[in-house]
């Protein structure tokens, strides 16, 4: 990829990030933005920037980090545009075990944890489910299983949520559509960890995938273990898209979309593709969360809505493309 | 020397086993064929050799090293394998596919070297691509493509290649064309391993053709011991000839048509 796409990636992720911070209930100039941060300003300012603003896009651009990048090695890994970290059930183990920490009426701190151990449980399932089925290191065995348990934990979602109160129904249905409302410094710390030590692996994992992707054949007689490579890609996307929807709920579609933006600016290697995803995809988020603010005051929009409503038209017209 | 020693293959669930006892040498400076009817087990010992299928009995090795999980990314630099099907999920530029040969040199992080950018070119102009180098993979004619692939394997720098029916889908100039260069190859010191349904062209290239018939050897040699009529028809299980082909002389088979019933 030229090094102009790489700086308009940054460009584009970074004046989003600034608008990000200005718009809102107080609106601020850039200059602002820049002064408050750095602890000028009237104390409103600070406090609004610092307290409220600051880790909210902070955290919205570390989950679309995640997920571009998630997205992009799962793609390779499974020689399949439409793969994505929701896919191999992570969402839908999240969702349950959220979802249940929720209608048990557990403390707010204690949901994201139960929606992390929820979707490692969902890929842990996935992988059991296809090495049960002969199908281990198959990717499309893989993505089948990460189906079923998908639809699975949805079942779950229904019957865990059929004899709870109305509040926690609404509680639990705002968390499956994602929000970074709720962001908070701790939020952003932990998730950083999460999605510099996931995207890490994933770069380290980048020439393996661009192997992979030419078929796992091709992959072994290039002396690549593909059954221990798949499962480690595997792993880290999971644990990439799980810290993700541990902090911020379930934002759909990025995971899907961003490689496929990644690939068009003309990233081509592994290596590229997980990078510019996770660049774009931190971009595309902190965009999605300002829509989603900014769109409908004074109520916001849940994020993963957003998300899907930008990556729909932008799907159907890539299918029609390949058409 | 690639060394197949009394191999034996069984996929999960099969009755009847893949490769029973198979034992051949692929040695350096020779063009060495594996031949046999669909289903002989030809690919298998392909894949037997990559790991995609576990050995029941029996080694493989590479120059006396044994080929397992442990040392196969290290042998990747010394063996490069053509498999029988790839495709790219996402397209790749013909010279950055040519430059995944080097993969197995580099590791996680190292950047290319000025070897490794040698040898890709180097690999381009051998196979005849270079003009293709920056074309889309994706874009490719089967000939060119399979062309590419051979520049992706010589650019692994190895000096032994094996093949996986690398002339399937090819015109008659294209498929002479990959021969004479894995003739080249074999002349120049590599130890060639093909994989082939080709038998006329093996029998004038290769130096020592390995037939094989559910999964056993049935015949190996040179080329005038193996191709024999009687052993050829048992084989395939149809009436055949093998006669001379009128340019060199070599072995040539030519299958007839089934007997008429009246």
């Amino acid at each position: 990829m030229r090094a102009s796409r790489w700086a308009l990636i940054v460009i584009v992720l970074l004046i989003a990030a600034v608008i990000g911070v200005a718009y809102g209930t107080l609106r601020l100039t850039p200059l602002e933005v820049l002064q408050g941060a750095f602890g000028s300003g009237t104390s409103t300012q600070v406090a609004v920037i610092r307290q409220l603003r600051l880790p909210r896009v902070l955290l919205a651009a570390l989950v679309g980090a995640g997920l571009g990048a998630s997205g992009a090695a799962l793609q390779g890994a499974t020689r399949n545009g439409l793969a994505e970290p929701y896919l191999l059930g992570v969402s839908g183990g999240a969702a349950v075990g959220a979802v249940i920490a929720v209608a048990l009426h557990a403390p707010t701190a204690v949901v994201p944890l139960a929606g992390l151990a929820g979707a490692l449980a969902a890929v842990a399932l996935s992988l059991i489910v296809a090495r049960a089925s002969g199908g281990q290191g198959d990717a499309r065995v893989v993505l089948m299983a990460g189906v079923v348990v998908g639809a699975f934990a949805n079942a779950a979602i229904m019957v865990a949520l059929a004899g709870v109160d109305a509040n926690a129904v609404r509680g639990a249905l705002w968390w499956m559509m994602g929000s970074a409302a709720d962001a908070s410094w701790a939020q952003v710390r932990a998730l950083s960890v999460y999605v510099a030590v996931g995207v890490a692996a994933l770069l380290a994992l980048a020439r393996s995938i661009d192997l992979l992707a030419l078929g796992e054949d091709a992959a072994a007689g290039m002396g690549i273990n593909v059954a221990r490579v798949t499962l480690a890609v595997y792993v880290a996307g999971a644990l990439l898209a799980a810290g993700t929807v541990a902090a911020a709920g379930l934002v759909g579609f990025v995971g899907l979309l961003v490689p496929h933006l990644a690939r068009m600016a003309g990233a081509r290697t592994h290596r590229t593709i997980i990078g510019a995803a996770a660049l774009g995809g931190a971009a595309l988020v902190v965009l999605a969360d300002l829509v989603a603010r900014v769109a409908h005051p004074p109520a916001e929009l849940p994020l993963g809505a957003v998300t899907a409503i930008l990556g729909v038209p932008f799907f159907l017209s890539r299918l029609r493309r390949l058409a | 020397m690639i060394e197949f020693r009394d191999v034996s293959v069984r996929y999960p669930r099969r009755e009847v086993a893949a490769l029973v006892g198979v034992s051949l040498a692929a040695p350096r400076g020779s063009l060495t064929a594996v031949v046999g009817p669909n289903g002989s087990g030809k690919s298998t010992l392909v894949r037997a050799l990559v790991g995609r299928v576990p050995l029941a009995s029996g080694s493989i090795t590479v120059d006396e090293r044994p080929v397992d999980d442990a040392s196969r990314r290290a042998l990747a630099t010394q063996v490069a394998v053509v498999v029988q099907r790839e495709e790219p999920a996402f397209p790749l530029r013909v010279r950055e596919y040519a430059a995944l040969g080097r993969y197995p040199h580099l590791g996680l992080f190292r950047a290319p070297s000025h070897t490794d950018r040698a040898a890709v070119e180097g690999a381009l102009a051998r196979t005849g691509t270079t003009h293709l180098s920056d074309r889309s993979v994706t874009e490719l004619s089967g000939g060119e493509w399979q062309r590419v692939r051979l520049a992706r394997a010589v650019a692994q720098g190895g000096d032994a290649i094996v093949l996986d029916e690398p002339t399937t889908f090819l015109d008659v100039a294209h498929e002479m064309g990959v021969f004479e260069l894995l003739s080249r190859l074999a002349r120049e010191g590599h130890a060639v391993l093909l994989v082939s349904h080709q038998l006329n062209l093996v029998a004038r290239f290769a130096d020592h053709i390995v037939l094989l018939h559910r999964g056993r050897i049935a015949a190996s040699g040179a080329p005038d011991e193996v191709m024999q009529g009687a052993i050829l028809e048992r084989v395939y299980e149809w009436p055949l000839v093998v006669t001379r082909d009128p340019a060199i002389g070599a072995p040539a088979l030519v299958p007839l048509r089934a007997p008429s019933r009246d």
